[in-house]
């Protein structure tokens, strides 16, 4: 293998996991602050991808459309926690589950009414749709901006993290929610501006993921899975796990998916090793979070 | 007292069947288990719209009698769908089940069908096992097997002199059905031979592999949601342009079409069914799908009304004994319709069709909208591989 294919999957690997980074560090946030299993966190990333997709021919591009998808998304969450979520923060786990579940199920069928069973249309903007050439590696430009909001979205939450007071009681929150109520913080407001927040950066992540992927309905439950091995990988509650564990799993996914059916081609023949590679690169991923878990049960960078 | 009732049995049981026959005809009862939900869902439900169309066209009966339809979505879950045919069997007693698009679904869902002497149309989904060695004189397809639109196609990319093919499908039973009949028919050099996850979203990995075996030709089988993502970014890795891609109907259908737009223009892909095919039956079905949905009719949605055809078909040949299940299995293998197709529709000895596949080419139709159109034939009188294997008469 040669080594511009390596650099253009090891492009690959950073960005499916900094796609991964925007699902889960609202996933881990609103989980580590306010101990809620939001199982509804990819429908926020539908609803950014539809509202992208609708508002794209109203506001006439695509990056007007996004913003605007995402403010919406997170005024959404906003109402959801206020409407939906607020008396759940002292039940347990499984009544959040069920509770969240319900929520997917609700967006799906709202979202299939109003825009119709079948996938919908949406482009990456002219000006990104072709390729960009990085040295003789024609690279696709959408994927590089992909990338780079992901690193930008990363370098804002360490800002807002370690930087600003909102921050230092999110950090605080964490790691002990009774005394930061003890302190007199209003943890109403600051639960819902995290789970805003957390949508925000899921429908943001929908957005992005719009143009390379199918706009359906359902699309939410395909990324969750994955973005809750991203977190339990990171550990739950941690920014900086989210980030690690995202990137993990996404070069992982990536260079099993390119090596190991060549891998096995060197030892089986070619119908055995195309199967036995596409089954073994399907599990890459959880072998991974299995071998994580066995050394670091509480993940690689556990909050609190 | 067994042994009394046994004696018993040659004159109770004509007794009872005299007792169960009615005056009039039997309502009709249908099974549409098909995928509602989840990424699949877009397939399942033209299935189940262009079978509620055909319904409407015959007044809302199947062989002029009454007719139900039981609605059941199975997630594209294997083990639902398990669960929901043996519901249709055991509690709905619907005479025939259909509506299932994907393959491991139905090889899964055949045991209890079968078991429970229920007929299963399938609109969709045609495995190579139901279609050989494991046939069933239970299950009837009225699509096609699944190799027959693949080989086609191989059949299309040999003739048009490509020489290094790169293949691709996901993994699973039809997935490999795909690249089987492609290859049975394309003689050329294979440049890679992948198979991804089901559903899979991003194929940056696969689409640099392809990129670096410089192939003079793509041929890609992903249905649903996985062909726009794989179109999509098929074109924004800039091999649109420079590689064709080929692929089977399912790869470029009204369902993928309408959300990936431009991408798709300019792909020959292989189809039983396209929406220009010049019959009124189909100048109807299209007319009526876009008036009453809202949304240009895909190949399911064809199928999802053959079917219904189908059915209409064998229940008007029992002459109304839908109840007796030997009677009705007998007059589905018998059953002559002219399907959207433009033909009567023909099983062969495995209970698969025996039809004519058509090249389509992906176009812009006069309103705009992207779409297949017709461009050429590629089969006449095409029957499956597998029919050989199959020991029913």
């Amino acid at each position: 293998m040669d080594t511009l294919l390596l650099v253009e999957q090891g492009l690959n690997g950073l960005q499916l996991g900094v796609m991964l980074f925007l699902m889960a560090a609202g996933l881990t946030l609103v989980f580590g602050i306010m101990d809620l299993i939001n199982l509804a966190h990819g429908s926020f990333y539908m609803v950014g991808a539809y509202l992208t997709a609708a508002l794209v021919p109203v506001l006439g591009g695509f990056l007007p459309a996004l913003a605007a998808a995402v403010l919406l998304t997170a005024l959404l969450g906003l109402v959801v926690e206020a409407v939906a979520l607020r008396t759940l923060y002292r039940r347990d786990h499984l009544d959040q589950v069920l509770a969240t579940f319900g929520l997917i199920l609700f967006f799906n069928e709202l979202v299939k009414i109003l825009f119709g069973p079948v996938p919908i249309f949406l482009n990456p903007p002219a000006a990104l749709a072709g390729t960009v050439d990085l040295w003789g590696l024609k690279y696709p430009a959408f994927r590089l901006a992909i990338l780079g909001v992901g690193i930008a979205v990363a370098a804002f939450l360490w800002l807002l993290i370690t930087r600003t007071r909102v921050g230092m009681l999110i950090r605080a929150g964490a790691t002990n929610r009774e005394m930061v109520m003890a302190l007199g913080v209003d943890v109403r407001l600051l639960f819902g501006l995290v789970f805003a927040l957390g949508c925000g950066l899921a429908g943001l992540a929908g957005a992005m993921a719009g143009p390379v992927l199918a706009v359906q309905v359902g699309m939410g439950e395909q990324v969750l899975i994955l973005t809750f091995v991203v977190i339990v990988i990171g550990g739950i509650g941690s920014i900086r796990g989210a980030l690690a564990g995202a990137l993990l799993v996404g070069i992982v996914d990536t260079v099993g998916r390119a090596l190991l059916p060549a891998g096995f081609r060197l030892v089986l023949d070619a119908a055995s090793a195309n199967a036995a590679g596409a089954a073994a690169a399907s599990m890459a991923i959880y072998v991974l979070m299995a071998l994580v878990l066995a050394v670091r049960p509480r993940g690689l960078f556990p909050a609190g | 007292m067994t042994r009394s009732l046994l004696a018993l049995a040659p004159i109770v049981a004509p007794a009872l069947a005299l007792l169960a026959a009615p005056a009039a005809a039997e309502p009709v009862k249908v099974g549409m288990i098909t995928t509602l939900s989840g990424p699949g869902a877009g397939l399942g439900i033209d299935i189940r719209d262009g079978f509620a169309l055909a319904l409407e066209h015959l007044g809302g009966k199947l062989g002029g009698q009454e007719t139900t339809v039981v609605e059941a979505d199975d997630q594209q879950k294997p083990d639902v769908a398990v669960g929901l045919a043996n519901r249709m069997v055991e509690r709905d007693r619907v005479n025939v089940v259909t509506g299932v698009v994907w393959s491991n679904l139905a090889l899964a869902m055949m045991p209890t069908l079968a078991g429970g002497q229920t007929v299963f149309v399938s609109p969709n989904a045609g495995p190579s096992q139901l279609a050989g060695s494991q046939c069933n004189p239970w299950f009837f397809n009225v699509a096609y097997q699944n190799d027959t639109i693949h080989e086609a196609m191989g059949k299309h990319v040999q003739d048009a002199g490509f020489k290094k093919v790169y293949l691709l499908a996901p993994n699973y039973p039809a997935g490999k059905d795909s690249l089987a009949g492609f290859k049975r028919f394309y003689k050329g050099d294979v440049a890679g031979e992948v198979y991804t996850q089901v559903g899979q979203l991003d194929y940056a990995a696969e689409l640099a592999q392809l990129k670096a075996a410089a192939p003079d030709a793509v041929f890609a089988f992903y249905p649903g949601g996985m062909g726009i993502n794989f179109i999509k970014q098929y074109e924004q890795a800039g091999l649109k342009g420079s590689v064709p891609l080929f692929g089977p109907g399912f790869s470029f259908d009204q369902d993928i079409l309408a959300a990936v737009g431009d991408a798709a223009l300019g792909a020959k892909n292989s189809a039983q069914w396209s929406p220009d095919l010049d019959n009124a039956p189909n100048k109807r079905f299209v007319a009526d799908f876009k008036a009453k949905f809202n949304r240009l009719p895909s190949m399911y949605a064809a199928q999802g009304y053959d079917a219904a055809l189908l059915i209409d078909a064998a229940v008007k040949a029992t002459g109304g004994a839908v109840k007796d299940k030997e009677k009705l299995r007998a007059a589905f293998k018998t059953a002559r319709f002219d399907g959207l197709r433009g033909a009567p529709v023909r099983f062969n000895t495995n209970n698969f069709p025996i039809q004519t596949i058509y090249l389509r080419e992906v176009v812009k139709g006069p309103d705009g909208a992207v779409t297949n159109r017709l461009a050429g034939t590629v089969f006449t009188d095409h029957a499956d591989a597998y029919a050989k294997d199959c020991g029913l008469k």
